[in-house]
């Protein structure tokens, strides 16, 4: 975008949110909306301290093992469903029903199932994240072109080469997509786990935060949070944009 | 009158003259209730090419990709230096109508896909492929992507890879309707000293009467509903003449309207 002339630096209208946030800090509206200034002081504040690593450490752990797990999974079985009618059919009902279904709900479930520790929110991490995975690199699977899949098989491509060197390959850009989005959802994932399962990590810090209307640290917390979430998803945007220039061509 | 006769001769001639490299015996193939090929039965001559011309629906294509072992016959066998087909075989490779290149690999992994899957080592594939590449008249853009080709140099690099799996048999799909005009005329001229250099039989599916009679040796008239080959034709004379002077050849003329003639009630 320009402005009277001048290029303005990607995602300059943060600033503008910023100061908006900041006059309204200042003008005391309500305790909930403290300055930003006040906020990224209490950030820096708090990142040196042992409360918010080890906190930060437990959420890294969760949401890479989650996303770690969703990713494993997603993508081989969302290729085999793509090149499986039979299993297609088998399996999209559950991956609609769990895609658009309130995971939330299902977490106390998970607690019965798999205890109150870690691992339920790992789990929950992937539950979150998985469904997009599969239903993207099914959709990536689905629109391959005919003949590529017959030009390996002329060419005497076993499954396994047809698998690793074709499919994968041409799916690529469609299931980069799904897991950037699934990355974006296991952040919710894990927050709400944390929530729900232990008061563990990130989510202990929300919820002391909140209880004792520190909304300074509670913003200082989710400004850090957004900041991960919205790194990781970048870099992956960027990775699809280094594959898209083949995804018109399969 | 004179020239079908001529050709008749020639034909009977031409059967028994040569070894077939590719036999088709009495291949039918349906699809449910569509009848796409009928009881087809059809001889390849060992080192020629020979072309597939017929209307659209007229299962030239079917009869390729059931020769290259992609697609099984409802009945009937296919033969390939006295072996029967079951699916894709080293023996035969197969160039596409849409090139079918993996567009994340460069040109020379590529053309050394062939190998690759024929578990050959990396080393040995690309120096093969290298070999092919400067073959095709591509040397230089060993490390380009097919996107940044043009349509005639991406069917380049599909030609390259079926040449590189040295298969005695080479299978094209319209391998040149994707291409412009001018880039096609220089495939033809290039296909003629193919076939003329390497010891290979070629099979060529094409929908243009003037690129049959162009390259080929032998040209099966294919016509459709139910399918069968009308027609095996054998153009004699202007083979030899030189690529500049088979368009004005009398003979390559007759022919071209011959075909026309007998194909013209089948086009809508």
């Amino acid at each position: 975008m320009t402005l009277f002339g001048y290029r303005l630096p990607g995602m300059s209208s943060l600033l503008l949110w910023g100061l908006l946030w900041e006059i309204v800090g200042q003008m005391s509206l309500t305790f909930f909306v403290p300055p930003l200034s006040e906020v990224l002081g209490t950030l820096f504040e708090i990142l040196g301290t042992s409360a918010f690593q080890k906190a930060l450490f437990e959420t890294a752990y969760a949401f890479l093992a989650g996303v770690f797990f969703a990713i494993v999974i997603g993508i081989p079985v969302g290729i085999l469903m793509g090149k499986s009618r039979l299993l297609d059919e088998m399996l999209l009902p559950w991956v609609n029903v769990f895609l658009s279904a309130p995971l939330t709900a299902l977490v106390p479930v998970l607690m019965v199932l798999f205890g109150f520790g870690m691992k339920s929110i790992i789990i929950t991490t992937t539950l979150f994240a998985i469904w997009i995975i599969i239903l993207n690199s099914r959709a990536g699977v689905r629109q391959i072109n005919r003949s590529l899949v017959e030009m390996a098989h002329s060419f005497g491509a076993s499954s396994t080469d047809a698998f690793f060197k074709i499919y994968f390959w041409a799916a690529l850009p469609e299931i980069l997509g799904g897991v950037r989005i699934g990355i974006i959802r296991a952040v919710k994932g894990v927050i709400i786990g944390q929530l729900l399962i232990s008061i563990v990590g990130f989510g202990a810090l929300f919820e002391l935060y909140s209880a004792n209307f520190l909304m300074g640290h509670f913003w200082a917390v989710l400004i850090v949070l957004f900041a991960l979430a919205f790194t990781i998803s970048e870099f992956l945007a960027y990775l699809e944009r280094r594959v898209s220039y083949y995804a018109a061509k399969r | 009158m004179t020239m079908s006769q001529t050709k008749e001769t020639l034909t009977a001639a031409g059967a028994a003259e040569f070894e077939s490299a590719v036999s088709a015996r009495n291949i039918s193939k349906n699809y449910g209730e569509v009848e796409a090929l009928r009881d087809m039965s059809l001889e390849f001559p060992r080192g020629q090419l020979t072309s597939l011309l017929g209307p659209s629906g007229c299962g030239k294509t079917t009869l390729l990709k059931i020769i290259a072992g992609l697609l099984e016959p409802s009945s009937g066998e296919i033969e390939v230096n006295g072996k029967r087909v079951t699916g894709p075989g080293p023996d035969r490779a197969f160039v596409f109508q849409d090139f079918a290149l993996l567009p994340w690999a460069t040109v020379l992994r590529n053309v050394a896909f062939g190998l690759e899957m024929r578990g050959v080592a990396a080393s040995e594939r690309e120096a093969r492929a290298e070999k092919y590449i400067k073959e095709v008249g591509l040397a230089g853009f060993e490390n380009s992507y097919p996107h940044e080709l043009s349509g005639g140099m991406r069917q380049r690099v599909g030609l390259a890879r079926a040449l590189a799996v040295d298969a005695q048999v080479l299978l094209m799909d319209e391998p040149f309707s994707a291409v412009d005009e001018q880039t096609r005329r220089k495939f033809q001229e290039d296909l003629l000293q193919l076939v003329q250099n390497e010891n290979k039989t070629f099979i060529f599916v094409t929908h243009s009467i003037e690129e049959a009679v162009y390259v080929s040796d032998q040209i099966a008239i294919l016509l459709p509903r139910p399918s069968r080959v009308s027609e095996i034709i054998r153009p004699s004379s202007f083979r030899n003449k030189g690529v500049d002077n088979i368009r004005r050849d009398p003979e390559y003329l007759d022919i071209v309207d011959e075909i026309w003639a007998s194909l013209r009630s089948y086009v809508e």
